[in-house]
């Protein structure tokens, strides 16, 4: 079986896990009092939010063990998490607003993980960017390599400085998707999700490193 | 390390005589960032929002800014005859040439706030003698990382097209921690409030320049290496 | 004594060199032929300290600091003096403080351009910029010169000035390593000859006085073959 049909087989098992959280997430787990239905939206969005930064520390992983070894693989395994981390940001900037316009009343209200996740979106942005722009193959897994690492390493500080600016700055509205205490059937729900997200990931990055894989021989 | 420093610092001689000959990057500089600091006055309501209020945001947009069209510069120097194969086949070693590089990229820059900041208080009447110390150490902390991310950027995009362009769509995002830091520091250096009520942006700005100045010095050699 | 062994590197599917080996005793010339993309400038490149080869290694006396490099650009600042520019590369090549306007004055001297000391490189014409350059590579008294295509670009009499500089160099008892495509520029400076293709050494022998004609016929005879 080919990295590809692979990569296909566990993104078909992902997204019928998805399938399947959703199914438990409407059927079984109880309504959100105050949020409705909307808060269902939560299951995909706050996982998407997690694999859109674990992405980037991968990605960034892979650029110090490139720089160490040099091996082209670690570099396609990089530029594949990167691509998948776009995608999942996208999925946190999408359904943010559509969960904020139903329970805040507004699409964009500056909330710690939608800013956090906006900045980590640019900075996908620029890597793709960057990684487009070199021609050779050296240079740009060197360059994609730097700059994945000035990227994770920027992680925390994106946090930092979004929740110091939060706390000085109050918001008008302090619900956030995570309240603290979960009831417990929500939790599992989300933990499912979480489960199904990290299949989905795995299956995304294998896939694209499959097209990596043939762009190159095919150079 | 005497050797590393010593040739860091005759690269930064090197690049202000070559400035100080040419001066069209630097009066540019200045000059963008003086217009900056008048657009802020044109592009705001005075009667609705009180300058004191906006007057950080105003001082740290425009240094931004002015930076960020600084920082190719220092590369851009050396592709001249390709003086830049030159200095990597010098026997010197690559974090000298990173330092000297960082180093005239902060002299430049701290040329332009050194322009910026007097217009700044001429132009918005913002009192800033009795804060001065404390606005100048401010400015040092919030510049510093910055720039060092910058110029590890700029020996990677200086050979690509658009180098201008990517370069400050790479850095935005590396921007927004110390610009948010050093806009609510001088948020309350202004208003008279105590540096003690900011310590966790100050602690916040030092530890971004120990990390990505010791990253940057770190991951330079492979941007100039094959 | 210049020795490489084994060197290997390949830019991503190409390879540029493929195991070249040889050995080149003090004081002699080795001008390698080889069409254009036959990894002769990954070659020097590599001998330079450049590249880091993927698998071999080099070995030469007195590391880089011996290597004196010529390549078709300059590596000059245009906005400073030729003197100027002597001065910041014998620094960075460790010459010390006190013997860098000595060995200025020699190399100048050496080249002919004592009288344009004082002139700004973008200022002289391409032949002065192309003595200039030699300059450079001189500066520290290399013992090791690594010359890669410096023909290209110049017209006959500059082309004719840099044989006689080189002949010169030669004779002064530099280690030369040459790279060109053109047998007829480099075979009469050459003591030893290799032909280049496809990241080998399809041939490295002493030129044992034959004429640059023979050692053209040589060439094409063996790119022929390969």
């Amino acid at each position: 079986m080919t990295l590809t049909r692979k990569g296909q087989a566990v993104t078909l098992i992902g997204l019928l896990s998805l399938a399947g959280v959703y199914v438990r997430a409407i059927g079984y787990t109880p309504i959100e009092i105050h949020q409705g239905l909307a808060q269902k939206i939560f299951y995909i969005h706050v996982p998407a939010a997690i694999y859109a930064e674990v992405a980037m520390m991968l990605v960034g992983l892979g650029g110090v063990l490139y720089l160490f070894l040099k091996d082209p693989r670690l570099d396609r395994f990089a530029a594949a998490s990167a691509e998948v981390g776009t995608a999942f940001a996208v999925v946190v900037l999408t359904t943010g607003p559509i969960w904020g316009k139903t329970v805040w009343g507004t699409w964009w209200a500056w909330d710690a993980r939608l800013t956090s996740t906006l900045l980590l979106f640019f900075l996908y942005i620029g890597y793709l960017l960057l990684r487009g722009t070199v021609t050779d193959p050296g240079a740009r897994a060197r360059y994609s390599a730097v700059v994945g690492i000035c990227g994770t390493a920027l992680i925390p500080f994106i946090h930092l400085s979004v929740y110091l600016f939060r706390t000085l700055h109050p918001q008008p509205i302090i619900l956030k998707p995570s309240a603290p205490s979960l009831p417990w059937s929500m939790l599992e729900t989300w933990l499912l999700s979480l489960g199904a997200f990290t299949v989905l990931y795995v299956g995304f990055v294998m896939q694209r490193y499959a097209i990596g894989a043939e762009e190159r021989d095919h150079a | 390390m005497r050797e590393v420093i010593a040739h860091a610092l005759g690269i930064v001689r090197k690049d202000l005589v070559l400035e100080f000959r040419t001066r069209t990057g630097f009066i540019s500089a200045a000059a963008f960032t003086a217009m900056v600091l008048m657009i802020f006055e044109f592009g705001r309501d005075p009667t609705a929002v009180p300058t004191i209020d906006l007057a950080p945001t105003i001082l740290w947009i425009t240094f931004s800014f002015g930076a960020m069209l600084a920082l190719n510069r220092a590369f851009q120097l050396e592709l001249e005859n390709q003086a830049l194969d030159g200095l990597l086949l010098a026997p010197i070693s690559r974090t000298s040439l990173y330092w000297g590089k960082l180093l005239a990229n902060l002299a430049f820059v701290a040329g332009v706030e050194a322009v910026g900041l007097p217009l700044f208080v001429l132009f918005f009447n913002v009192p800033v003698g009795h804060v001065l110390g404390a606005l100048v150490g401010v400015i040092v902390l919030a510049t510093v990382g910055f720039v060092a991310v910058g110029t590890l950027f700029s020996a990677m995009v200086i050979r690509t097209r658009f180098a201008e362009l990517l370069l400050l769509v790479l850095l935005l995002p590396f921007l927004v921690a110390p610009l948010v830091a050093a806009v609510s520091i001088t948020s309350a250096l202004f208003a008279g409030r105590p540096l003690s009520e900011v310590m966790a942006w100050l602690k916040l700005l030092a530890a971004y320049d120990i990390v990505f100045v010791t990253l940057a010095t770190l991951l330079f050699p492979s941007t100039v290496e094959e | 004594m210049l020795l490489a062994e084994g060197l290997t590197h390949a830019f991503g599917s190409v390879r540029a060199l493929d195991g070249i080996t040889f050995e080149l005793p003090a004081g002699r010339t080795l001008a390698i032929f080889g069409p254009n993309g036959a990894g002769k400038t990954t070659l020097l490149r590599v001998l330079a300290g450049l590249i880091r080869p993927q698998r071999g290694r080099v070995e030469m006396q007195g590391g880089r600091r011996a290597i004196g490099w010529l390549g078709h650009q300059s590596h000059l600042y245009g906005y400073l003096s030729v003197v100027e520019n002597l001065r910041f590369w014998a620094a960075l090549y460790g010459v010390p403080r006190a013997e860098r306007e000595v060995r200025a004055r020699v190399v100048m001297e050496q080249v002919g351009l004592t009288d344009r000391a004082g002139q700004l490189v973008r200022t002289l014409s391409r032949g002065l910029l192309q003595r200039a350059a030699i300059a450079r590579a001189l500066v520290h008294d290399p013992s090791i010169l690594l010359l890669d295509e410096p023909f290209t670009g110049l017209d006959l009499a500059a082309a004719a000035e840099l044989r006689r500089l080189l002949a010169a160099a030669v004779r002064a008892g530099h280690t030369v390593v040459l790279a060109t495509h053109n047998v007829e520029e480099g075979a009469e400076l050459a003591t030893d000859v290799a032909f280049q293709r496809a990241g080998r050494f399809l041939h490295f022998a002493p030129r044992a006085d034959r004429e640059p004609r023979v050692i053209a016929d040589l060439y094409r005879a063996a790119l022929a073959d390969a």
